[in-house]
């Protein structure tokens, strides 16, 4: 909803919702007390503004890890009257932003109940794969020789398939983060500060700078103890994402360059590359999720929950499945292992623009700003006379 | 039997139990408030003043002894006593490896707190987050610590402690029954009596107004401060030290919470405007010095206006120059119309701002330095900062006495033992704001608090194991205690 606004004929003002007016209202009292500068990136933003517009609230709660470090040292936090917990007002607007951000716009919605979208579209991935396998085999119980899946599928259909569904999500990714990069305020800066920050931003990016707590010790997870599991954990999912990735990555160029045809053997760079990642994959969501099951209860917004753990769970189970079939590739549970895999990647792709996979790409977003940001002079003096 | 006995669960309880557990001692802390509330005014707190000769991680440049004992007595205009004052200052500059050991974090300066980058350091996360760091330490180590454990009453033998007594109290939902907790020796660390509305009347008296100005403060500090224990060794003729109206006290945002305003309640623009009473007059330099050497004095100058209150005006030029206060301004675009939204008498209020802008004598502004922009010929003069309010919206933040903590404590020595008649009770010691008045009898200087109760109670610890019969090295030779 917008206001027009009297004094600038024109521009429309941006009318809060109840999430954005309540991260308005917490960093009011925040901006007043800053005991949690050394903690992380969203404290220092804060003191840079006086007043917090819906881009600024947008641009920090994406900035915010939900580390949960300044809601155990505040002294303003529930039972106190001004009931401070920023980790979890930041949560309810960055979901907002999600919605608001995504591309198209109505897909938005699939936000809402993320955790039913992820079962539906697992769902609709393994019965096409399923269906799929049945009308071209007859059977879900195919061996083939030297496991050989592309007798099943072949290489080009499945290039294709999942090519054009990873084309869109990567668009539909792009342009919601477009579109939240020029939401929130740009700033003017040189070609050497913006080389300096994107390198900034993508080391803090690659360490997950800000879980580990402003001292090294971690993030808080059960209570107001440190732990550095979290990001230890994150680490194992990103980077074992990103190993399975380089896997395909690397399985394309030997197609289409070399000409050399999966399956390849086990002591090759792809299904290396595919048995490392899938072992971090497997790794790190299963920790994550230990992790939020002694989740603080006040931290973030509970009702995100379906969406963080479907989300963990796919990626799982994404993983399980791939190292299931090259375990059983050559024996009768090929198709079937052959099917479910395909089917829960297909879900993943689907849905990459519309689940909690978009974090990684509106926080790297936030910390590019906030590294750009830093680097200009303040427009604030507060007290610093 | 339990060998220490600690009561209270704030920043000097905490040092005391912990030293006290690694001497050897077995420890119970008695923390009155529940497990969301604990801490007293620790949690409020941000940083702790500390001497250096040299740079040292989070601190810049040097500061010695004789200047942060200088800067003591100034404040304090004498009423301090400068053994246990430079015994706190020493303390300061070699208890932070101890600190850090415990768990405690520190940061550098605070944006907005750079003044005092030098001689402060900053814990991360302030003060709660220290407290956390503490009660974590001190249940590693097997310190007993009990939430809900108001001591009522101290049981004497003389001027030996015998138990403490805890009234049958309702807590959390839960009736708990009366108790006495017998221990070898004990350390009182329980706070001052700031959030005691009857003590601060008594204090504070009636004016010649005949208002009772302590029923307009506010409490910055810990709802749970009520002095019950301080009350009760003043009727058990403990010595004392210290006058009850000597408070850190400060000019806070007249909406502030009756309880637990914290930092945020704070208006930092006095010395970028002018201040009014509710009759529309200034009564006082704005811009005597800087304003982190000022804030602690306009709790009590407010406190002497009529109604307790004030408002701090200022124009557009101060706005981004001070730290943003935590709820809005009132804003107008004519001196009239603020006075009418600030229910002041306009004309008075009115007058008093043209009298103010007339006499300015604008040279060079500048924040950072006592610049050469004054009143001239006004009653009461603005010697620096002076600039006319011209420029709209004018901008009004309402002032009421905002107390932190009280100084009225007991008196105590180099080994914080507390005293009857003269004479140092053999296994009752104190620490914290119960004592803090020894060293800081009034005024106030940022992390002065925390380094007091560091150091006592540090000693305090030390001395109540070395009683139960735990010696250590630093036990012997008390002046050295926190070294």
């Amino acid at each position: 909803m917008q206001l027009f606004d009297p004094k600038a004929p024109g521009t429309l003002i941006p009318v809060l919702n109840l999430d954005e007016s309540e991260v308005q209202r917490q960093m009011t009292v925040c901006n007043a007390c800053r005991y949690c500068e050394g903690f992380c990136a969203v404290f220092p933003a804060m003191t840079r503004r006086l007043e917090f517009s819906q881009a600024d609230i947008h641009y920090l709660a994406n900035l915010c890890h939900n580390c949960g470090a300044c809601l155990h040292a505040c002294q303003y936090a529930a039972p106190h009257e001004f009931a401070i917990n920023v980790p979890k007002a930041m949560a309810k607007v960055r979901l907002d932003t999600y919605a608001e951000y995504a591309w198209p716009q109505a897909m938005g919605t699939l936000y809402r109940r993320n955790g039913l979208t992820l079962a539906l579209a697992s769902g609709a991935g393994l019965s096409l794969f399923l269906c799929l396998t049945l009308m071209m085999m007859g059977n879900l119980f195919t061996a083939m020789p030297g496991g050989n899946f592309y007798g099943i599928f072949p290489h080009n259909t499945l290039a294709l398939m999942f090519g054009a569904v990873f084309g869109f999500a990567v668009l539909a990714l792009a342009i919601g983060v477009r579109r939240f990069w020029r939401n929130v305020s740009p700033v003017e800066a040189s070609r050497e500060q913006t080389t300096s920050a994107a390198l900034e931003a993508s080391a803090n990016v690659a360490t997950l700078k800000y879980l580990d707590g402003g001292h090294g010790e971690g993030c808080n997870n059960a209570d107001d103890r440190f732990t550095l599991w979290r990001r230890r954990f994150h680490h194992f999912t990103f980077y074992g994402f990103m190993l399975c990735f380089a896997a395909t990555g690397v399985a394309t160029l030997y197609h289409f360059l070399l000409g050399w045809s999966a399956p390849y053997p086990v002591l090759s760079v792809p299904v290396m590359l595919g048995i490392v990642g899938g072992f971090g994959l497997l790794v790190g969501p299963a920790g994550l999720l230990w992790l939020n099951l002694r989740r603080n209860a006040e931290h973030g917004d509970e009702q995100q929950k379906p969406m963080d753990r479907g989300f963990i769970a796919l990626l799982f189970l994404v993983s399980a499945s791939g190292l299931a079939l090259l375990a059983f590739r050559e024996s009768m549970a090929l198709g079937l292992l052959l099917a479910i895999h395909l089917g829960l990647v297909m879900a993943f792709f689907l849905t990459m623009p519309y689940s909690k996979f978009a974090h990684g790409i509106f926080r790297s977003a936030a910390l590019l700003k906030y590294s750009i940001e830093k680097r200009q002079p303040n427009p604030i003096n507060a007290a610093s006379d | 039997m339990i060998d220490v006995l600690v009561i209270g669960g704030g920043n000097a309880a905490l040092c005391a139990a912990l030293m006290a557990r690694e001497a050897g001692a077995s420890v119970m802390l008695l923390e009155g408030a529940p497990k969301a509330w604990r801490g007293g005014n620790s949690q409020h707190t941000r940083n702790l003043r500390c001497m250096h000769d040299a740079p040292q991680d989070v601190l810049v440049e040097a500061y010695p002894e004789e200047e942060y004992w200088q800067d003591l007595l100034k404040v304090t205009g004498g009423m301090t006593n400068e053994k246990l004052a430079r015994l706190v200052i020493r303390a300061s500059s070699n208890c932070r490896d101890w600190m850090r050991a415990h768990g405690v974090h520190f940061q550098p300066s605070l944006s907005g707190a750079l003044h005092v980058a030098r001689t402060n350091a900053f814990f991360m996360g302030g003060g709660k987050a220290l407290v956390n760091a503490y009660y974590r330490s001190a249940e590693r180590l097997g310190v007993n610590i009990r939430y809900n454990a108001q001591v009522t009453d101290i049981e004497l033998n003389g001027g030996t402690f015998v138990a403490a007594h805890l009234s049958a109290r309702d807590a959390e939902g839960q009736r708990l029954p009366a108790e006495r907790i017998q221990a070898r020796t004990c350390v009182l660390a329980a706070g001052g009596f700031e959030s005691n509305r009857e003590w601060l009347r008594e204090a504070w008296g009636q004016n010649e107004r005949g208002e009772w100005p302590s029923d307009n403060f506010l409490i910055r500090g810990t709802r749970f401060n009520t002095g019950v224990l301080l009350r009760r060794m003043q009727q058990l003729g403990a010595d004392f030290i210290g006058d009850p109206t000597q408070a850190h006290m400060v000019a806070i945002d007249a909406r502030a919470p009756l309880y637990d305003g914290g930092i945020c309640t704070r208006i930092d623009c006095v010395s970028l405007g002018v201040v009014v009473n509710r009759d529309g007059e200034r009564f006082y330099d704005e811009g005597e010095d800087f304003w982190p050497k000022r804030y602690a004095i306009w709790g009590r100058l407010v406190a002497g206006q009529p109604g307790q209150q004030a408002y701090s005006i200022i124009d557009q030029q101060a706005i981004g120059r001070f730290m943003p206060p935590v709820f809005p301004g009132t804003k107008a675009n004519s001196l009239e119309d603020l006075a009418r939204q600030l229910k002041l008498p306009v004309a008075p209020f009115v007058s008093t701002i043209q009298a103010y802008n007339a006499a300015c004598r604008v040279g060079t502004f500048d924040h950072t330095a006592l610049d050469d922009c004054r009143t001239e010929g006004l009653t009461p003069a603005k010697t620096h900062w002076a600039r006319p309010l011209v420029k709209p919206p004018f901008c009004a933040y309402p002032l009421k006495p905002g107390v932190t903590f009280t100084y009225l404590g007991l008196a105590t020595d180099a080994t914080a033992a507390v005293r009857f008649n003269g004479q140092a009770s053999p296994n009752l010691f104190v620490a914290g704001e119960m004592m803090a008045g020894n060293v800081l009898g009034k005024g106030y200087t940022a992390g002065i608090g925390m380094a007091i109760g560091t150091a006592f109670g540090r000693i305090a610890g030390v001395q109540a194991a070395a009683a139960a019969g735990f010696i250590t090295r630093s036990s012997q030779e008390p002046q050295h205690a926190a070294v």
